[in-house]
């Protein structure tokens, strides 16, 4: 084999450079970001669904709420205990949630996702 | 009773033709009945959503008031350059409205003069049949809607339509300039668009919703009573109706088929 020193050297470089992250980061997980709720949405008790629903399922139910409200003209949402929502991200949700970046950025940012709501739709000023 | 087979299928025939020909048959046979009996529509309900335009009473202060109800409202920003403007709502001059409609002879007011001219919310409409994502479609009220989450910016709309109504965002609206437009966006609740789609004038559907005239109606007659009307064209006893039947009326281009629900009084 030619040049064998070379490439021995340059795969360990190459290995060394790839696993350093996993060493960097060995043994300490990233603290799960909590949600952090605004005083008027601890007010309320309770978002318009359950919170262990609302954890899982937010994105499915703005996926509806934007197919109904725009496409099917249907504005209000009832929610499971019967109460009615005017269906709009940016006038319902985050008149209670108005600390975007605490409460929707911190763990998307965690998880790697990048919703483009806010492309068009526009976010509640905040007191940093 | 005994029943053989010619006398049940008899008896199934006339039974069939009661129930085609009772209530159906009363409304086939009566049109106009059920549409007299509607008075006014709630602006929530409308059928077939229409506008008139008076253009007498319509001076350029006037719509200016309009264009900018329409433009804060929507969060439509002014890019302060003709190639790349976006517009909901705007003027034209009277020969670039109805083109083909002056002459040599044409009254001299009406040279140059401005009108107000927007999406015809069409009954055919050609932006919805170019659409290749459904994102522009004709909802069942009349609109012309569209669905800025669809929009992929392939820009046929614009091509197939013959009013020159929609425009393409070359750039995020939200950095149009600053001098401009000033506290952009101007109704938070209401939200803003993004590079690469294409945008229009949704007849104020997010109001109508709410019960509330399109906002250049409201602003038109805050100023001038009857200058615009808004109005369900489907219920023959609406103020819209009204006053079509009272006034002679023209629309833009309507021999190209698309059949325009904004009408002028000239």
């Amino acid at each position: 084999m030619y040049d064998r020193g070379k490439i021995i050297i340059g795969l360990i470089i190459g290995l060394g450079l790839f696993l350093f992250p996993f060493y960097y980061n060995k043994g300490e997980a990233k603290k799960v970001p909590e949600a952090v709720l605004t005083d008027k949405a601890k007010a309320a008790k309770q978002c318009i669904e359950p919170k262990e629903f609302m954890r899982t399922d937010h994105m499915k139910m703005l996926d509806e709420w934007r197919e109904g409200v725009v496409r099917d003209a249907n504005r209000y949402y009832k929610s499971g205990d019967n109460k009615s929502y005017f269906m709009s991200l940016q006038v319902t949700c985050m008149e209670c949630h108005s600390n975007k970046s605490k409460f929707c950025d911190q763990c998307h940012n965690y998880l790697g996702v990048a919703p483009y709501c806010w492309d068009c739709h526009i976010e509640p000023k905040e007191n940093k | 009773m005994a029943m053989d087979r010619r006398e049940f299928l008899k008896l199934t025939g006339y039974a069939a033709l009661l129930g085609a020909g009772g209530k159906g048959a009363f409304e086939l046979l009566a049109p106009g009945e059920a549409e007299a009996q509607l008075k006014s529509v709630p602006l929530t309900a409308g059928k077939k959503w229409g506008m008139v335009l008076n253009v007498s009473k319509l001076n350029d202060a006037v719509m200016d008031k309009c264009i900018e109800a329409c433009h804060r409202t929507h969060n439509v920003p002014n890019i302060g350059n003709p190639k790349d403007e976006v517009k909901w709502l705007w003027k034209e001059t009277y020969e670039h409205t109805f083109p083909g409609q002056e002459h040599e002879y044409t009254a001299e007011k009406y040279h140059g003069r401005n009108l107000l001219v927007l999406c015809n919310h069409c009954t055919n409409p050609p932006c919805a049949r170019a659409c290749p994502t459904k994102a522009t479609w004709k909802r069942e009220d009349g609109v012309v809607m569209m669905d800025m989450h669809r929009c992929i910016g392939c820009r046929f709309c614009m091509a197939a339509c013959p009013y020159g109504a929609r425009s393409f965002n070359w750039g995020d609206p939200r950095l149009a300039p600053k001098e401009l437009n000033a506290n952009f966006p101007t109704n938070p609740d209401y939200p803003t668009r993004t590079k690469g789609v294409v945008e229009k004038c949704n007849f104020c559907a997010e109001r109508i919703a709410a019960g509330q005239l399109p906002a250049c109606v409201e602003a038109a007659n805050a100023v001038v009573a009857g200058a615009m009307i808004f109005g369900d064209l489907d219920a023959a006893g609406s103020e819209i109706r009204t006053v079509l039947r009272e006034h002679y009326s023209i629309r833009r281009k309507s021999e190209l088929g698309t059949g325009p629900n904004i009408y002028y009084i000239v």
